[in-house]
């Protein structure tokens, strides 16, 4: 198996820069979009064609995914962390109220959510393997999966035998973001700990398909560098995991900064705008790629998305550990911007005329299958 | 002695080398290939096996054949 | 240049060597289109009348041979006949066709797959002759098959590219090569196939039962090349209506 290995990022910049209005035009009626045609989406020039990326975008969606829109919630079990990662609320350096869930409080947290029509739950944690490492998680999981249809997780990446494990027990689904794909900078925001080790990071999404995941996520954090570069890396990665590993589903995150404890400020501005271009070009580029806006991001901004582009929200979410159990819990990793409830969402998403779907899979049939 | 070559009953004299009996029929032995009682019988080999009494050879070669059977026939 | 396994070829036109009028026609209409891989069938020579021996009129070193496995009806036959094949002096590349239907001729996918996984352990360079089935495209792939060639039509209809819409998601996906196969009638359709990407196309009937096949073959290999050289241009997009005429779509919330 090779690895995915990405050209200089600078390039990848300049290319995300070069496109005139006419390499637009042609990206936006191609059905089978290139490199090139994702550089020219996600161009200062398509930024100024912004409505008819949009129409492109909703067009696609609407004939891949119909109108259905995925749900799911969050279980935040550990905020313990390992490494120092300076934009990170969970950061080892931060002197934040530590807590990891054991099984019965996580079952909990899961049984609230589920009361509240939750029906897909990702399990995310600070990467801390001693305090949550692959037996809590293998425990976990065979814990939920009877109660839930879709078990993911992000947390700490594994290995592959690790990922194998996790999928026997239940888990199918993995999500993990290289942050910044931009190699010079990310040693400058990874202080210490194992994600200090950007190739072994980069080579997560890869490990997790080849161990089975139905699903792989990836995604940047917005805000660290050039978002038009992580762009085109994205796109770059998407389509090498399509060719490598073709059973696996592939979604992309786009989280932007929040302020969390730590206190540390973007680098680059990313404003709704560029998010949204971000969106709509890797749409375009692939079609079939399903795309998470989380509760990171406000109401308003969420709503009015809806059928433009994502095919996933998460919804009443709480980022610190035993927060659904008890509001005053410990510190998150980041403020909620969307603070509705999972039925008011999806009120919303029934209002645009679409559908709030819980429950798109079911575990049932994956423990016939390896059984 | 008989031996059934393609199928077809043949009568020989004597006990031949596979090469011998390829030319006699006017066959070039470095395009044909020869099977004899289900073997292949690789090109070195040609000179030093002999049909006996009983064989069941196959003689096969390359025929003009494009992408389907029909094309063969 | 196109690379399968580990060889190159300019020419991007694979031809049959079926149903050629003479030995003679066929030399020469394989001259016509320029090509370099042709591929030939393993038969029983007919002791009474052995006839031409195309070794001997195409043969030479001039063009590269791709035996095929036509008449297989499963993988044992396939796997006995790429073996005779190889011990005929015709090296270890393979069109494995696995062919159980007489009627149709169409391939079956169960014995293909089993078979070229088999030969691809025994050494062989296997080029599948499939359906247009994106997920066997893929499952050939795994097992290591060289390239995979999918029909456009049942084979010797000459109705093109039915198989359209699955032969783009087929050169989409692959790492290796495609090549069109089978159903290719004219010139023109050949030229589409190349356009959507196709690495080659073979063609063998719409040649051999031309009323010149010299002719038809020298437009086949025009037709390929220019084919060939509109995908590497980028074509436009076909739009389905104006871009103007998309829906207004609002972005009024944005901030």
């Amino acid at each position: 198996m090779n690895n995915f290995s990405l050209p200089d990022f600078k390039q990848l910049r300049d290319m995300s820069r070069r496109a005139d209005e006419a390499a637009v035009q042609q990206a936006l009626r191609t059905n089978r979009p290139t490199l090139n045609d994702l550089a020219a989406l996600l161009s200062p020039a398509a930024g100024r064609r912004i409505t008819a990326l949009a129409a492109r975008s909703a067009e696609i969606t609407r004939q891949r995914f119909g109108c259905a829109i995925q749900i799911y919630a969050p279980i935040y079990v550990s905020n313990y962390c390992i490494n120092r990662c300076a934009y990170c609320g969970f950061s080892a350096g931060n002197r934040i109220k530590r807590r990891v869930l054991d099984i019965d409080e996580a079952a909990r947290e899961a049984e609230l959510l589920k009361g509240r029509g939750v029906n897909h739950i990702l399990l995310v944690s600070g990467e801390s393997p001693e305090r949550a490492g692959v037996d809590y998680f293998v425990a976990l999981a065979q814990r939920l999966r009877d109660h839930f249809a879709a078990i993911s997780i992000e947390i700490q990446p594994l290995d592959e035998d690790e990922y194998a494990q996790l999928f026997a027990a239940g888990i199918t689904s993995v999500a993990v973001y290289q942050e910044t794909y931009d190699r010079e900078l990310y040693p400058t925001l990874h202080l210490s700990g194992k994600k200090r080790d950007y190739d072994y990071r980069l080579a997560t999404p890869q490990r997790a398909a080849a161990a089975g995941m139905r699903e792989v996520g990836i995604g940047a954090l917005l805000g660290l560098s050039d978002w038009r570069a992580e762009g085109m890396a994205l796109g770059m990665h998407l389509a090498w995991l399509r060719h490598q590993f073709w059973r696996t589903a592939l979604t992309v995150s786009f989280p932007r900064l929040q302020p969390a404890a730590g206190g540390f400020t973007a680098l680059q501005q990313v404003g709704e705008r560029q998010l949204s271009q971000l969106l709509f070009a890797l749409r375009i580029f692939d079609h079939d790629v399903g795309l998470l806006i989380s509760t990171r991001e406000e109401a308003r901004y969420r709503d009015g998305m809806l059928g433009l582009g994502p095919t996933r929200y998460s919804a009443g979410s709480c980022t610190a550990p035993g927060g659904y159990s008890d509001e005053q819990e410990a510190t998150e990793q980041f403020e909620v911007d969307d603070h509705r409830s999972v039925d008011e969402v999806c009120a919303v998403i029934r209002q645009r005329g679409l559908e709030p779907v819980r429950k798109d899979w079911d575990a049932g049939f994956q423990m016939a299958a390896s059984a | 002695m008989k031996i059934i070559v393609n199928g077809e009953e043949r009568f020989l004299e004597t006990e031949i080398l596979v090469t011998d009996y390829v030319k006699s029929l006017d066959l070039d032995p470095e395009t044909v290939v020869v099977e004899v009682d289900g073997r292949i019988i690789t090109r070195q080999d040609y000179q030093s096996t002999l049909l006996l009494d009983g064989a069941e050879v196959e003689l096969i070669r390359f025929i003009g054949g494009g992408q389907d059977a029909d094309d063969c026939r | 240049m196109l690379t399968i396994a580990d060889k190159t070829f300019t020419s991007r036109l694979f031809v049959g060597t079926g149903k050629f009028s003479s030995s003679d026609i066929m030399r020469q209409a394989l001259e016509a289109s320029e090509c370099e891989m042709v591929t030939v069938a393993l038969r029983r020579v007919e002791l009474d009348d052995p006839g031409d021996d195309i070794m001997q009129a195409i043969g030479g070193g001039k063009f590269f041979f791709l035996p095929n496995t036509a008449g297989a009806r499963d993988a044992v036959e396939a796997v006995r006949l790429a073996r005779l094949a190889r011990a005929a002096g015709g090296g270890n590349w393979l069109k494995l066709e696995v062919t159980p239907d007489p009627r149709t001729l169409l391939p079956d996918p169960v014995e293909t797959l089993k078979a070229a996984e088999e030969l691809v352990q025994d050494g062989f360079v296997v080029l599948p002759y499939i359906n247009a089935d994106p997920v066997l495209a893929l499952r050939l792939q795994e097992v290591g098959a060289a390239a995979v060639m999918p029909l456009g039509a049942p084979i010797g209809t000459n109705r093109g590219l039915l198989t359209r819409p699955l032969l783009e998601i087929i050169i989409e996906q692959m790492e290796v090569p495609v090549v069109v196969d089978a159903g290719i009638g004219t010139p023109s359709q050949a030229a589409a196939a190349m356009e959507m990407g196709a690495d080659a196309v073979l063609v063998n009937t719409a040649i051999a039962v031309a009323g010149d096949p010299v002719a038809m073959a020298a437009a086949f290999g025009q037709a390929v090349i220019a084919g060939r050289r509109a995908y590497k241009a980028g074509l436009g997009a076909i739009a389905c209506r104006a871009a103007a005429s998309s829906p207004q779509t609002g972005l009024e919330f944005l901030r």
